[in-house]
């Protein structure tokens, strides 16, 4: 195996477009774990963490760019992203131990594919955009675009996420993130909801988005919940239906972390729960 | 007894504290060797398969490689229990569990021995597997092994039943005839591993002369010698084995499981090799303990009198004949004063890693499954569960369950406290219950050998022969200094390999700091009396009329006030002139340990909307006759109750249909994390076991076995229903609420 610094994206790329079998590093807590577990090693791993910008927070348009490098401790550690989208930073916050948030980051966590990944949801709920970075130069997409299936993403050949962009969280806004875990820390999400909610001047809700992982194939949408928690303030009802339709919405799998029961009915839970946060958050009143 | 201690009770700084936390403690994978080489093992991914063939050839001849071994390369050997342990390391004819080890390859790096292991071809023809106990006791279920079925049983079980036991006294239809009320319930429980942190790892370097030098974890240098050298057919004096520093053990490293092979590699290679199990192999290959199925009769009368118990255990240990269930069916009950009562329990074999002891082995879900139905007839009848206990308790003078009368015990004393506790009266919170339970283990006293130096300087250098797990060093250096009349830091205690002290036992059984101190206590005395003896010369009196008081020898009867007293330094420094250097040692086997009782107590909070449980207050009492070093011993309480919590909320071994081990990995084998748990107050009662000096009872094993109902009947009364199995982990919970 070579070990690459890569000096500048074109650089990263053009490694990427060699025909080896490529891989890249920034956190390296899902690349390095998966070599020495799987005993395999790509031809070349190619560090991107020295390239330019890739491991800043710059405010942008009123939101943040977060350069594929940046750790969740950074992330954590930063106030002003942390009071626009605290549910995006705790989302990426429960990645692994306080060691791991160290080194794993957002950008890592999104395009190692995984259908339970914990920032994917909340960054979907927060419209967040995925600056891509390929052969063809470069493009910038939703994130909720780039999800393909389990440990899959919709990367083209020799494409790389160099940033995500979380845009300008309006006044009267908030974002929550929640999972279930059988512990309480140190484990993977069964079942888990990002709601970011827009109220109006009283305090109902006038924009919801609400976004389920661990429960299909990639993280979803429950178009059906956001709209049952519109033009509310989160009555019993509303939660109700928005609990519905999230276990509608579930089309999870049986295995060892747990059943499609037990998945479909906490699911509702995780984002009625979710919607309460992200509701006081935004200046609401339960 | 001796009551007024000076160094017994403190809280001296654990002597392996700071090469431990600054890394410079070596384990047992921090040994390397020039020109060692590194070996891998090929595993069955078949439950129960019969090996047609294995062709290495290819591995052979692969650059680097250097050995290659598979079942054919172990002689049989006379023992049957080693060659059962053998086999377990190295599968002769047949694989019996998924991850059962087939072939052993040693090479010049990881790589080319990982390489290497995909060059061994396997035939294998599967064979029909059982991984359940219930299945796995009916007649026609597919047998381990034939020809050891236990003597007594009859054709209404399977060949796989190697063990039947039966305690008790009474008559149970009498006693059951005499109850109010009478609960009949059947539990079932998961297969929990020890969960050590630090994997098995070995470096052996067997020469062609026979002589060997083996380093490895164990909790037992001196059993890892005489099973290797029996296996290996070598002279036990031989083969030198040195105990690295332990990363945990809980039970699961009393036997070997690759020690052989990598012997085996080495002998055949002509070099050292170093042999390292991943997490999965630990998994896989290496503990757990059983799981179990428990049918619990209980007869109680409305003010709470038990009036007659009957305990039916099931116990799954895997792939080879065990003796365990013996020690849940007398654990059962041991807590009571019953005149009717019995225990039986049924050793079953299956196609699953073979088990090894956890943490008071047996106990824990026998005592789970009691207390169980102990705490639904209080509920039942409305009595208070601490009060109900009380009233049924076993003390001092109770014929045990088991046969044993019971000397002086502290459950009595551990109950009261409980009772006394804020904790008890503290107000609950909604969606939250209280679960009491007891709990009991036997500890243990065993063969035991003490070397100890009392060096020119004043200081004192001390060998016993049995891995520290618990902190043993602090607690055997503190017995000698308070035995000796000096400060602890005049003392420091090592563990000898087996070539520089006698036969030891294995660390287990709550043993150690029982049965090592009473070596060392003798071992002291031994000096002592010698250090009388050199005081007596220098002073020229009489060697009896000279006494030891506070670390010094002092002329007494006639003599008294005619020198003044003589330190054990002083006698230490003019050594060399009178005599030469003066030591004491003890070799022996301690049998008077004293039983422990526990009593947990426990608030847990579940989340009705997910069946997630919390834990919000722990207090754990126990009676450990006399506590050495109290942080140690709250340790152990703290490390019991925290393993317990798991087994009884998210451990478990998970088996698909196709027998094969679905969860070998932390991720999904989910011991607690720090998260998880509150602080545990261990709270330490000592009621003096009457056969030790100090009073030592051993404490590391009986804080496991309540645990479980605790928990158990502490969800019971949070959702208003009770469950029958472990784990209850948040799908299950959910499902019945």
């Amino acid at each position: 195996m070579r070990y690459l610094v890569a000096k500048d994206s074109r650089e990263a790329v053009a490694l990427l477009n060699t025909g080896e079998d490529a891989r890249l590093l920034a956190g390296g807590t899902d690349v390095l774990v998966r070599m020495k577990l799987e005993g395999k090693t790509p031809d070349l791993l190619i560090d991107i963490k020295e390239i330019s910008g890739f491991s800043d927070i710059t405010t942008e348009n009123g939101g943040f760019r977060i350069g594929a490098a940046v750790s969740g401790a950074e992330m954590g550690e930063h106030a002003a992203l942390k009071a626009m989208w605290p549910g995006v930073v705790e989302a990426v916050e429960l990645i692994g131990s306080t060691q791991v948030q160290g080194r794993a980051t957002m950008v890592g966590n999104l395009c190692n594919g995984s259908p339970a990944a914990d920032s994917v949801p909340a960054m979907m709920a927060a419209g967040a955009m995925a600056r891509i970075e390929g052969p063809a130069g470069t493009r910038d997409v939703l994130v909720a675009d780039l999800l393909e299936g389990p440990g899959k993403t919709k990367l083209g050949k020799a494409e790389l996420v160099s940033s995500v962009f979380l845009p300008a969280g309006l006044p009267k806004a908030g974002d929550a993130y929640l999972r279930f875990i059988p512990r309480t820390e140190m484990d993977i999400a069964v079942a888990s909801a990002a709601v970011s909610l827009v109220l109006d001047d009283n305090n109902t809700v006038a924009e919801a988005s609400v976004v389920l992982g661990a429960v299909a194939r990639t993280a979803v949408f429950v178009p059906n919940a956001a709209a049952a928690l519109v033009g509310s303030k989160l009555e019993p009802e509303a939660l109700s239906a928005c609990a519905a339709a999230c276990a509608a919405a579930c089309s999870p799998i049986d295995d060892r972390r747990g059943t499609i029961e037990f998945r479909t009915k906490i699911a509702g839970v995780m984002a009625t729960r979710a919607a309460k946060i992200a509701f006081r958050r935004a200046g609401g009143k339960l | 007894m001796k009551q007024d201690f000076k160094i017994l009770g403190t809280r001296p700084i654990r002597p392996d504290g700071l090469d431990k936390v600054t890394g410079k403690a070596m384990f047992g994978a921090d040994k390397s060797v020039t020109g060692m080489l590194h070996a891998r093992i090929l595993r069955s991914p078949h439950a129960h398969a019969e090996i047609v063939s294995i062709n290495t050839a290819k591995a052979e001849a692969l650059a680097g490689v250097k050995a290659v071994i598979t079942g054919d390369d172990f002689a049989d050997v006379e023992n049957s229990a080693t060659r059962y342990t053998m086999q377990n390391c190295m599968a002769q004819g047949r694989a019996l569990y998924d991850g059962h080890a087939v072939a052993a390859v040693a090479a010049v790096s990881k790589a080319v021995a990982a390489e290497a292991l995909k060059l061994i071809e396997v035939e294998y023809k599967t064979l029909p597997h059982v991984t359940d106990v219930d299945e796995a006791m009916l007649p026609g279920a597919p047998v381990l092994h034939e020809g050891v079925k236990a003597r007594t049983l009859g054709d209404d079980v399977s060949g796989n039943t190697v063990g039947y036991y039966s305690f008790g006294h009474g008559d149970l239809e009498t006693g059951f005839s005499e109850a109010d009320e009478v609960i009949e319930r059947t539990f079932k429980t998961a297969a929990v591993h020890q969960g050590y942190i630090e994997p098995h790892a070995c470096l052996a370097d067997l020469g062609g002369d026979g002589r060997g030098e083996l380093w490895c974890s164990t909790q037992g240098h001196y059993m890892v010698r005489e099973v290797c050298s029996e296996i290996l057919h070598i002279d036990a004096s031989q083969l030198r084995v040195t105990a690295s520093e332990i990363g945990g053990g809980f039970g699961g490293k009393t036997t070997v499981f690759i020690e052989p092979v990598a012997l085996k590699l080495s002998q055949k290679a002509g070099k050292p090799v170093k042999l390292v199990m991943s997490r999965d192999e630990v998994f896989r290959a290496s503990g757990p303990t059983m799981s179990s199925s428990i049918d619990i009769k209980i007869g109680m009368t409305k003010a709470g009198k038990i009036t007659g118990a009957h305990a039916k255990l099931r116990y799954q240990g895997g792939a080879f004949p065990y003796e365990m269930v013996m020690m849940g069916a007398m654990s059962a009950f041991a807590a009571y004063d019953l005149e009717h009562v019995q225990a039986e329990g049924w050793d079953v074999m299956t196609n699953r890693p073979k088990m090894i002891s956890y943490r008071a082995p047996g106990a824990p879900m026998a005592v789970y499954a009691v207390e169980s139905v102990v705490d639904e007839l209080c509920q039942k009848l409305g009595l208070d569960p601490i009060d109900t206990r009380l009233l049924n308790a076993a003390r001092e003078g109770t014929k045990s369950s088991y046969g044993p009368t019971f000397k002086a015990i502290g459950l009595v004393e551990a109950l009261e406290a409980a009772k006394a506790h804020p904790h008890y009266s503290a107000p609950l919170a909604p969606n939250t219950g209280r679960g009491i339970s007891c709990g009991f283990w036997f500890n243990f006293g065993g063969q035991v050998s003490v070397s100890m130096a009392i060096n020119a300087d004043g200081t004192v250098s001390l060998i016993e022969g049995n891995p520290d797990i618990g902190g043993s060093r602090a607690s055997i250096s503190m017995m000698a200094a308070e035995a000796l009349g000096i400060e602890f830091d005049r003392v420091r205690t090592i563990v000898g390999d087996t070539a520089s002290v006698g036969f030891s036992d294995v660390t287990d059984g709550s043993r150690v700091t029982f049965a090592v101190g009473i070596a060392t206590i003798k071992a002291a005395n031994a000096a002592i009396k010698e250090m009388c003896k050199r005081a007596a010369k220098i002073w020229d009196i009489d060697a009896e009329a000279v006494e030891w008081v506070d670390g010094a020898a002092q002329p007494t009867g006639h003599n008294a006030g005619d020198f003044p007293p003589m330190s054990l330094a002083e006698i230490a420094a003019t050594s060399g002139k009178t005599g030469g250097p003066i030591a004491g040692h003890h070799e022996g086997a301690p049998d008077k340990a004293g039983v422990s009782f526990g009593v947990h107590m426990v608030d847990v909070e579940v989340d009705p909307e997910t069946g997630f449980t919390s834990i919000k207050r722990y207090t754990a009492f126990q009676d450990v006759g006399k506590a050495i070093h109290p942080a140690y011993v709250e340790g152990q309480i703290q490390g019991g109750a925290a393993q317990g919590i798991g087994w009884a909320l998210n451990e478990e071994y998970i088996y698909g249909e196709d027998g094969r081990l679905q969860n070998p990995g932390f991720l999904d084998y989910r011991i607690p994390v720090a998260s998880d748990l509150p602080m545990i107050e261990a709270v330490i009662i000592e009621v003096p076991n009457p056969g030790h000096p100090f009073g030592v009872r051993g404490c590391g094993e009986t804080s496991i076995v309540p645990p479980l109902a605790a928990v158990a009947n502490g969800v019971a009364h949070a959702i208003g229903v009770r469950m029958f199995a472990l784990p209850m982990s948040p799908p299950k919970i959910l499902k019945v609420l």
